[in-house]
């Protein structure tokens, strides 16, 4: 799982800032490295701009995995330089910024937007795979998820605005039901496609959702 | 009771259907106008539920000023700005008013209309939407929960019969037919061939099916939904004889081919009817009516 982001422009980042002065920084060796947004030279990168601008930047450093209880031992490391700190520019997904809030108790700001839950096909593309529905239709879609690959997360088959394959809202992108039924015809399971799904559970657990496990 | 529309369609006349596309504002005197040009020359007028996804006046509003000047309403339901409680509300009062026909459709994107940023719905989808009708019709909404008067539509659908692949269109037709649709009102036909091999197929089952006949108003328009509109080919044959027209008669041309369209259809009784498309001209609608000799 990768938690895809991009980074919010600079001009917006300024903007969320313009009360503070004493800034720490905090990227994420995870996802935002993956992603070009939050890693090593991203953090460089936004630290420079923003001392240019005559901010004081009181630390900054690639937490490596900023979603997890990392934040807490390397925020308690850094303890120093956060507490002399008016604000944290968090340059990791939402879950870094969440993760980083718990820990300490001035604002923490976004430095990048959260997209999607995603893979990369190895060649530098990140694409978007799971909704996080809650229930999973995968087994009757040829393992392509409609919910998330259909512009409009049709459940029984294309809408008419598909063309030679592609999806009416941008024609570089995948109609994810003619891939779904390539896929099954290879498969020999087109009855797949053919039986009625009904309306789907918006309500699998309410948000904001929560999970025990012990 | 049916439908004065569904009587029509179990009939065996060759049914005749045509739409007007709601305005972007509170004047509908031009609405209304072609609600008078059209209410006695077909069977049915669809009204369309903001079109291309660009927010007009309601497709129930045109449904109930089509009723109460005499004519038959078609109100068309698109997925994509209501869930599922709010479409079932509208199914109610759209049949306390006399609406007794829907289409069901899924919806164009949001982002290709005039409010890209809007939050698109398709809590269902036009399968589903068929299947509600049906589910409301044995007294009960999607929640299970008991209906204090039912509704009775005669519910249709579309289909697109040049659509490249068609297969997984055709799968979607099946279960449109047996989520419950009567009739179909296809994308816009040009090719008569390729319609009638698609014709093969929809004669397996028990629905009504009336052909999309979009009006060609020149050879510009005709070469721009080629290539824009999926699902839509205008032969090379029709785009030629367009532009062959002489200068300023390019709409006449259009008109004439219409027509010829629809005689051939109903001549050779490929379908059950036609559903004329006009597009912004539906002034000219009943010229293509004369032109076809119906």
């Amino acid at each position: 799982m990768k938690s895809i982001t991009k980074q919010k422009t600079f001009d917006e980042i300024t903007q969320q800032l313009q009360d503070f002065n004493r800034i720490f920084i905090a990227g994420c060796g995870t996802c935002a490295t993956l992603t070009r947004t939050g890693g090593v030279e991203e953090v460089a990168d936004i630290k420079e701009k923003l001392v240019s601008q005559g901010k004081l930047v009181t630390g900054s450093l690639v937490i490596p995995v900023a979603c997890d209880d990392m934040t807490e031992a390397l925020a308690k490391e850094n303890n120093i330089s956060l507490k002399s700190a008016q604000v944290v520019l968090v340059m990791a997904c939402a879950l870094g910024v969440h993760r980083m809030s718990q820990y300490v108790n001035i604002p923490v700001i976004p430095a990048l937007d959260t997209l999607f839950i995603g893979i990369d096909d190895g060649q530098g593309s990140f694409h978007e795979v799971c909704a996080q529905c809650g229930q999973c239709v995968l087994g009757e879609m040829a393992d392509i998820c409609p919910i998330t690959a259909c512009h409009k997360g049709l459940l029984n088959g294309p809408c008419g605005g598909t063309n030679n394959g592609k999806c009416e809202v941008d024609k570089e992108k995948d109609c994810a039901w003619t891939l779904i039924y390539n896929r099954l015809k290879e498969q020999n399971r087109l009855d797949a496609m053919r039986k009625y799904q009904p309306p789907k559970n918006y309500q699998v657990m309410p948000r904001p959702r929560v999970l025990k496990v012990m | 009771m049916p439908s004065k529309f569904k009587s029509l369609l179990d009939s065996g006349k060759f049914v005749i259907t045509s739409e007007i596309g709601p305005p972007k504002g509170t004047n509908i005197e031009k609405m209304l106008h072609h609600i008078d040009i059209l209410k006695d020359k077909v069977d049915g007028i669809n009204v369309t539920d903001h079109q291309s996804s660009v927010m007009r006046f309601p497709s129930i509003g045109g449904c109930l000023a089509i009723e109460e000047r005499g004519g038959e309403p078609i109100l068309q339901m698109t997925c994509r700005d209501r869930n599922r409680m709010a479409l079932q509300a509208e199914l109610l009062f759209a049949y306390i008013r006399g609406v007794r026909n829907v289409l069901c459709l899924t919806g164009d994107a949001v982002p290709v209309g005039d409010h890209k940023e809007a939050k698109g719905v398709f809590d269902l989808d036009s399968v589903q939407l068929l299947r509600t009708i049906r589910t409301m019709e044995s007294g009960k909404d999607l929640g299970g929960n008991e209906l204090d008067g039912t509704v009775k539509f005669c519910a249709g659908a579309i289909v697109t019969p040049e659509a490249n692949p068609i297969e997984p269109q055709l799968i979607k037709f099946e279960k449109k037919v047996e989520a419950g649709a009567e009739f179909f009102q296809t994308q816009a036909v040009y090719d008569l061939d390729k319609f009638a091999r698609f014709m093969q197929f929809a004669r397996r089952f028990p629905v009504k099916v009336l052909a999309g006949i979009v009006l060609l108003s020149s050879a510009k328009m005709a070469k721009y939904m080629t290539d824009n509109v999926p699902g839509i080919f205008v032969p090379q044959n029709l785009i030629d004889e367009l532009a062959n027209a002489p200068k300023g008669t390019a709409l006449s041309k259009g008109i004439e081919i219409a027509g010829r369209m629809v005689a051939t259809l109903k001549k050779e009784a490929m379908c059950d009817g036609v559903h004329i498309m006009a597009i912004g001209k539906e002034e000219v609608v009943p010229d293509i009516l004369a032109a076809a000799g119906v």
